[in-house]
């Protein structure tokens, strides 16, 4: 994907294999490059269930970032051997040693143990592979057994349909075979079998321990199932492979077309790119500022932001996300219980509790930055766990938080405020009771949903005003005063005004103006169509997509430094 | 004739009428303009088609009044061509530019072309702008003889600072005498003004109209600041030498002026327009803010045929060129549908006192009636003129008047 070359990240696991002769005899090396970032862990996590050990890659620039632990942790849940190995030796501002003492002191052994490789010159990379032959286990496994496939991956490709990516566990499968899903028991033919080394090669079959990818022909990859186990329609296996969790929408957004008469193709869009991206999960939406629109899941941030660049890139459309906001489980006094993906759904009237998810969040840091990061996480209703020193100058904070104070803008915070040092990586934790009140915007005492917003109580003044001061900014005067005023229920909490735009008239209207001010009033009729009407107020889309970022003036400034 | 001139279709080089501009031609009235582009100096906030000697490459004023006669006689052809009725011309007038940087003697001569070619009407109004310092009592006397009726001096400011803003060389003082010498005379006068420069205050402004109002003239064209682009004045603005006019100050100040305006017996005839009684109005922008027809001469200038319109080329060697030639100097002209013509009639129509009917609003849009009851509701229009079948601007209106024509076609 261009995205993950321009921003240098993994977003999908990639399978090779290769071969690799190493004390005079030929192995087949299998390979699985996974992202690192925390919205994919569940990509992460299922690939290492697939393997026998596990290359940790750090950056000899950078160090261990915070990812790099959540990761590592999986690996060793998993039982995996793991050889370190520090990448990028070749950078001038590459720092093996400090970071070799700091991984031997994360998993035991010695700095000396940690191989030092540069995958831009290729140093280090053939011991790097006869290490690998010489500690990962040869894959154990019953040739004889009944046919079991391990789904890790599955992608949807335009031309081939659906290409699924498996790991043999036990005995073989055969082109031309029926294969079978043990969960669903749906039958295909399997119309090609091979390996990836790393272009697509069609083999003879797949046999114990191989990783490798099959195509049955089917569309969708719902019908391919990451954690599903395949087996011989003929011979099948008694029981299935322990499958791996569902990943479960952390974050919503609604996303909604600029040009309305878009809807259908950004319904399209996000058909197309649910084949290939099952933890995407949306419904359609309607906002009375925003016209028609889509509610979408995703597994965080970083998910969020690829598929609205990728639906605006690939697709050539023009987006606009209302903020991202978390689930919440709200119980009434009565005792109805409903979840809240929306703010704007948001019940009003008598409510018992209300409970948000939470997560425990890990960061990296240089130790000069700890205070600050401290009060970042203390601003965000953080509760400290604990704080370990990594290395001499190194600390990690471990922080219980509510997910929806990360997800706006927690991370370009940390940032910004650690000169881009920190690091951070998180897991759900659950849900715990908070006090949250729902804010309400109003333009002329009109509600505008897309502005709704879930608070803590403590919180909801200070939202009420930013929010009530900023668009004060992007409205335009109209020919009448707009109140605008932020309320919780029926109470206002802050209030702004729009004064009454006063002077809209070109002074001289003669014979040589004529054509030039008609031409002017058509440029303008133009521009009328690019505004939302609030009952009788005109809401440029800009003000929406400029209300909806988080902090627009502080990202100028970063680019202005 | 501000900024660029427009895109339209290709002019045809013998200026030929398509058949759609006789449509109705007898009920409308026939109006010339002529062009004068030149200046002594060029002020830093104009953006007319105008050009100081320096600038001028080639052409010569004194060859200028013989250039407008060519136009004057290729227009008749045209008409009589295009089988036209004869029309007399019911107001002429000469504007720029400086007309009166020409001498007196070019003024009557091509005035005396335009009697000979189209004759005048019954009490026609023959207008000349001039600049306060290029005019004298003799050359009024002259004018006047020769059948010019109005004069319309360009006094822009009684404050020294801020016709130093606006780079006006006029000496202030000038304007009284050329006001006494026109009334002296026996010419009607008007008195163009400008708020809002940069830096400009209220009190300034007070000043100004006041100085205006007691000089007696039979009409004030007063007219906020308007920043073109290209200006030097827009360059000012954009280095930060000036400040930007502000929107509520310049609100302010109209506000100001139509009340000193008012209480000294001036009635609001058009946004920026006040005179002494309907008489004392000028018949000829009246004509343009009607959709009358005129032949505008002179480079850079636009006229208007039954919904056909064309402007000639800018510069005056090119415009020179194409008349000897034979050639119409028009640059550009388009072809009006019948909805633009109407659209032109409400953004042109609402400005002025009397109003625009609402039938005609009607035509133009399908939400009319509603957003009339919304214009009512917010104080821009005139309840009861409403009522009759007349939108008739508020004084607050009159502040919003392309805001309220943007909604109107807004379908």
């Amino acid at each position: 994907m261009d995205i993950e070359r321009e921003r240098g990240i993994t977003i999908k696991s990639q399978a090779v294999r290769m071969p690799w002769e190493s004390a005079g005899q030929v192995y087949a090396l299998n390979m699985i490059d996974t992202p690192g970032h925390v919205d994919f862990t569940y990509e992460v996590s299922r690939s290492l269930a697939a393997c026998e050990g596990a290359v940790l890659l750090v950056d000899a620039a950078q160090g261990i970032e915070a990812q790099t632990l959540a990761n590592l942790y999986l690996a060793m849940e998993n039982d995996l051997q793991i050889i370190p190995v520090l990448n990028k030796i070749d950078l001038p501002a590459a720092q093996p040693e400090k970071y070799a003492e700091e991984l031997a002191n994360l998993i035991g052994g010695n700095p000396e143990d940690c191989l030092r490789v540069s995958g831009k010159t290729g140093i280090g990379v053939d011991e790097l592979l006869d290490k690998i032959v010489a500690t990962v286990p040869a894959p154990v496994g019953d040739p004889n057994a009944p046919a079991r496939a391990m789904i890790f991956d599955s992608v949807y490709d335009s031309y081939r349909g659906v290409i699924t990516y498996v790991r043999m566990i036990d005995g073989s499968l055969s082109p031309r075979e029926k294969i079978q899903m043990m969960s669903t028991r749906a039958v295909h033919e399997l119309l090609e079998i091979g390996v990836s080394s790393p272009e697509p090669e069609p083999t003879k079959g797949l046999g114990v321990g191989e990783v490798g990818y099959l195509i049955t022909g089917v569309k969708d990859v719902r019908q391919s199932k990451v954690g599903d186990t395949i087996t011989n329609q003929a011979k099948p296996a008694a029981t299935a492979l322990k499958g791996y969790k569902e990943p479960l929408p952390m974050v919503y957004s609604g996303i909604y077309p600029i040009d309305g008469s878009d809807y259908p193709v950004l319904r399209e869009a996000l058909d197309k790119l649910k084949l290939s991206d099952a933890a995407l999960v949306y419904e359609p939406e309607t906002s009375v500022a925003l016209g028609f629109g889509f509610r979408c899941g995703f597994l965080g941030l970083l998910h969020l932001e690829i598929i609205t660049e990728r639906l605006e890139r690939e697709f050539g459309l023009d987006l606009i996300a209302t903020a991202p906001s978390v689930v919440y489980e709200v119980t009434m006094d009565d005792g109805k219980e409903i979840t809240v993906t929306n703010p704007s759904e948001f019940p009003g009237g008598k409510i018992k509790q209300v409970l948000e998810p939470m997560v425990k969040a890990t960061i990296l840091l240089p130790k000069d930055y700890t205070g600050t990061v401290m009060e970042l996480c203390q601003q965000r209703r953080g509760n400290m766990i604990d704080m370990q020193y990594l290395g001499e100058d190194r600390v990690q904070l471990r922080y219980t938080l509510p997910l929806a104070e990360i997800v706006f803008d927690f991370f370009d915070q940390l940032k910004s405020k650690t000169a881009g040092y920190a690091s951070l990586d998180y897991e759900e934790t659950g849900l715990e009771r908070g006090d949250l009140v729902k804010v309400d915007l109003l333009l002329q005492g009109e509600q505008v949903d897309a502005f709704s917003a879930i608070v803590h109580k403590d919180k909801a003044y200070a939202y009420g005003v930013m929010i009530t001061g900023k668009l004060r900014e992007l409205i335009p005067r109209q020919q009448f005063e707009v109140p605008i005023q932020a309320a919780i229920g029926a109470r206002i909490i802050a209030r702004e005004s729009i004064r009454a735009m006063r002077k809209d008239v070109l002074a001289k209207c003669y014979g040589g103006d004529i054509s030039r001010k008609r031409k002017l009033l058509e440029k303008q009729k133009e521009g009328k169509k690019r505004m939302k009407m609030v009952g009788r107020v005109e809401v440029p889309q800009e003000a929406f997509i400029a209300a909806l970022s988080s902090d627009s003036e502080k990202k100028g400034e970063k680019k202005a430094k | 004739m501000a900024g660029p001139l427009p895109i339209g279709d290709p002019a045809p080089a013998d200026g030929a009428l398509p058949s759609q501009a006789l449509v109705g031609a007898q009920d409308r009235t026939f109006h010339a303009y002529l062009h004068i582009p030149f200046c002594k100096v060029r002020c830093g906030y104009c953006d007319f088609n105008t050009y100081t000697a320096s600038e001028l490459d080639g052409a010569k004023q004194s060859d200028y009044a013989d250039v407008l006669i060519n136009e004057i006689e290729f227009s008749a052809k045209v008409i009589a061509a295009a089988g036209l009725p004869s029309r007399k011309l019911s107001t002429v007038f000469f504007g720029g530019g400086t007309p009166t940087l020409l001498p007196a003697e070019d003024l009557i001569r091509i005035l005396q072309t335009l009697k000979d070619t189209f004759d005048l009407a019954p009490g026609a109004e023959v207008t000349t702008e001039a600049n306060p310092d290029t005019v004298d009592a003799e050359y009024f006397k002259k004018i006047k003889a020769a059948g010019f009726t109005r004069v319309s001096i360009g006094m822009q400011s009684a404050v020294p600072s801020v016709l130093a803003t606006l780079e006006r060389s006029h000496n202030p003082e000038n304007v009284a005498r050329a006001i006494a010498g026109a009334k002296a005379a026996g010419l009607d006068t008007s008195l163009d003004l400008i708020y809002g420069a940069p830096g400009e205050t209220l009190d300034e402004w007070q000043i100004s109209v006041q100085a205006a109002i007691s000089l007696a003239p039979d009409h004030i064209s007063a007219y906020a600041l308007i920043v073109e682009d290209g200006t030097k004045l827009a360059r000012q603005i954009k280095s930060g030498d000036l400040d930007e006019p502000d929107e509520d100050l310049q609100a302010d100040k109209y506000e100001l002026v139509d009340k000193l305006l008012a209480e000294s017996g001036f009635d609001w005839y058009e946004v920026s327009n006040w005179s002494k009684g309907a008489q004392n109005a000028s018949a000829h922008n009246i004509s343009y803010w009607q959709s009358q027809d005129w032949w505008g001469y002179g480079p850079g200038a636009h006229s208007h045929v039954g919904g056909v319109r064309w402007w000639n080329v800018k510069h005056p060697t090119a415009y020179a060129v194409k008349l000897q030639n034979a050639e119409s100097p028009a640059a550009g002209r388009e072809t009006l549908t019948e909805r633009v013509r109407l659209e032109e009639r409400v953004l042109l129509e609402i400005r002025v006192s009397q109003g625009i009917a609402i039938s005609i609003l009607k035509q133009v849009s399908n939400n009319a009636q509603k957003l009339i009851s919304e214009f009512i509701a917010d104080g821009l229009i005139d309840p009861k003129a409403a009522i009759g079948g007349y939108l008739k601007l508020t004084l607050k209106g009159r502040l919003l008047a392309d805001s309220l024509v943007r909604q109107l076609l807004a379908d």
